[in-house]
């Protein structure tokens, strides 16, 4: 048994069945392109303030990419009861989920370049520490996944996996220092910021862009890290008790 | 695995789901080739005992050993040795029928070159190779059912679990189904096979567990819980215009046989010699019965199933064909 097969084809098969289909592929450039804009406009500034907005989008671009591919590809297999098919193939658990969630974490990632691409045509991204933005691109990407995945778990229908993680997402764009500093938040509403994954992510993409970030690079991503690690094991611990009943 | 292990073992197996008991202290063993049989009607447990013994569902109580493997505390433990082909369809609605295959047997990690020779093979067996490059959304019930099988033999597995392969699906393909379900037991594969069909069962099961309510209610080879009724002889009767107290006068003038009325005119006459038909004939005419037909009946498990759960198998059969749609 080579479980590496197995990976690889469940990976290849989500890209092509669910990734890269023409509408998420569009969503993919539409979604960051509207809110790029839309910060431009509200903050009332020149092309000079693009370099503090890209950190916002970037997370905000794979938080939204991630969160929502899964709700799809994880409820609506176990919806139309394909997901038994993976759960009866002979290969570790954490390594079929793994693998589950490869294609959003590559999604997310591709995501977060597209507004670095645009970025790219109207300013200078020469100054940008690509060594600490793209693993923390990748961080963001794996605990944004992990995150739907906690969600799709936590559902039976698409639509509520959908509604559900709107409750996690639109709170996360103001609390998570994306494009408002945490410091700036109501004393009573830090600690939220403190407990979400994304806080985090930012910190370390605002560092790596335009060099203001609060906390060393490697806590950040330590911190992102213990987030992916506890997000996966409840997700996978939500599996076993909720669909292997 | 020895000559001697059973392929299959579960012992006191218990699942609840809230206050509904689903199975109940179910206890059977499946021999190696052996092809086993699993009826019952609907909500039964046979779904929720073949869930239990694939890993899909974890079991209250009791253990499970497939292939010598103990799965009782690590359900997925002997999924290598198995194939499932559950009772919905389920592969994948966007993937053609030769990609199904395909990426189906990648889950059992069997290289290119083995898993698209494998998937030919098996599209050609069942007669699917012209549909090989359609998707798997617009195949018609009957190549659904036929491609689930074969996704679930991809991986040439040692023991197949095949959940109601037949409910659902036009005659002609039901016919073929039996037929490489016959072929694969005649190959060597242990098969469990859960149904409603009790002539599925009786044609294609070496043994037969009737299940009921969660419970089995008997195990034996079809030879032997055939033999009480192949001593007695049936004759059916069709007869129009009955009077409502036909039973009782029959039962009076003819007190060496039993007389059941089966509803929609019908009399189902048993005895333990030969019947004679006429006099039973020319005694429902002089009642004023226009009698249509009558006809020496075969014995079979029905007569069996029926007698020992007490449920009617057209009954059986009418709920799960509302459920899934006709055979």
């Amino acid at each position: 048994m080579k479980p590496w097969i197995a990976f690889w084809n469940i990976l290849v098969k989500d890209m092509r069945t669910y990734y890269l289909k023409p509408p998420n592929i569009s969503w993919g450039l539409i979604f960051p392109l509207a809110w790029t804009g839309m910060f431009f406009i509200k903050s009332g500034s020149g092309l000079e303030s693009i370099m503090a907005l890209l950190p916002g989008v970037v997370a905000v671009s794979i938080l939204f990419g991630t969160t929502s591919m899964l709700a799809v590809t994880v409820t609506f297999e176990k919806k139309n009861r394909s997901f038994e098919r993976l759960l009866l193939a002979p290969i570790p658990f954490e390594l079929l989920m793994l693998a589950k969630t490869s294609g959003a974490i590559l999604f997310g990632v591709a995501n977060a370049f597209v507004p670095v691409v645009m970025a790219a045509f109207l300013a200078d991204l020469s100054l940008i520490a690509w060594s600490v933005f793209v693993p923390a691109v990748f961080m963001i990407a794996v605990a944004s996944t992990f995150l739907g995945l906690f969600i799709a778990v936590a559902v039976s229908e698409v639509f509520e996996a959908q509604t559900f993680s709107n409750f996690f997402r639109f709170p996360m764009i103001f609390l998570c220092g994306l494009f408002f500093p945490i410091e700036k938040l109501p004393v009573f509403l830090k600690p939220l910021s403190y407990a979400l994954p994304l806080t985090y992510g930012a910190d370390v993409l605002h560092g790596a862009v335009h060099g203001g970030h609060a906390m060393p690079f490697i806590l950040d991503l330590s911190l992102l890290g213990a987030f992916c690690v506890g997000l996966f094991a409840v997700s996978l611990w939500n599996i076993k008790r909720k669909w292997i009943l | 695995m020895t000559k001697d292990t059973h392929t299959i073992e579960a012992s006191n197996l218990a699942k609840r789901f809230g206050d509904v008991v689903a199975v109940d202290s179910v206890t059977f063993d499946v021999r190696p080739g052996e092809l086993f049989g699993f009826l019952g009607p609907n909500g039964a447990g046979k779904t929720t005992t073949i869930n239990m013994l694939t890993g899909l569902a974890r079991a209250d109580t009791g253990s499970i050993r497939i292939g010598g493997i103990d799965c009782t505390d690590r359900p997925r433990a002997a999924q290598h040795l198995i194939g499932v082909v559950p009772d919905e369809s389920n592969l994948y609605p966007e993937l053609t029928g030769f990609e199904n295959l395909c990426f189906c047997a990648a889950l059992y990690g069997l290289g290119k070159a083995d898993r698209q020779g494998r998937a030919k093979e098996l599209l050609e067996g069942f007669g699917l190779t012209n549909a090989a490059g359609r998707k798997f959304s617009g195949y018609s019930r009957g190549m659904k059912r036929k491609l689930t099988i074969a996704a679930g033999i991809i991986h040439k597995p040692e023991i197949l679990f095949l959940d109601e392969p037949t409910t659902g699906i036009d005659v002609a393909s039901a016919r073929q189904l039996r037929q490489l379900i016959a072929d694969l037991h005649r190959a060597g594969t242990t098969i469990f096979l859960t149904t409603h069909y009790i002539e599925e069962a009786e044609r294609l099961c070496g043994r037969i567990a009737f299940i009921v309510s969660g419970r089995i209610v008997r195990i034996d080879t079809v030879e032997h819980l055939i033999q009480p009724v192949q001593e007695k002889h049936v004759v059916q009767i069709a007869c129009a215009n009955m009077p409502d107290d036909i039973r009782d006068k029959l039962c009076g003038s003819f007190p060496g046989l039993e007389f059941t009325t089966q509803g929609q005119g019908l009399i189902r006459v048993e005895s333990g010699e030969p019947v004679r038909v006429g006099p039973l004939v020319r005694f429902l005419e002089e009642q004023g019965g226009e009698v249509a037909e009558a006809r020496r009946m075969r014995p079979s498990l029905e007569d069996i199933f029926v007698q020992i759960t007490g449920i009617e198998a057209d009954a059986m059969r009418k709920e799960k064909e509302k459920a899934g749609g006709g055979q």
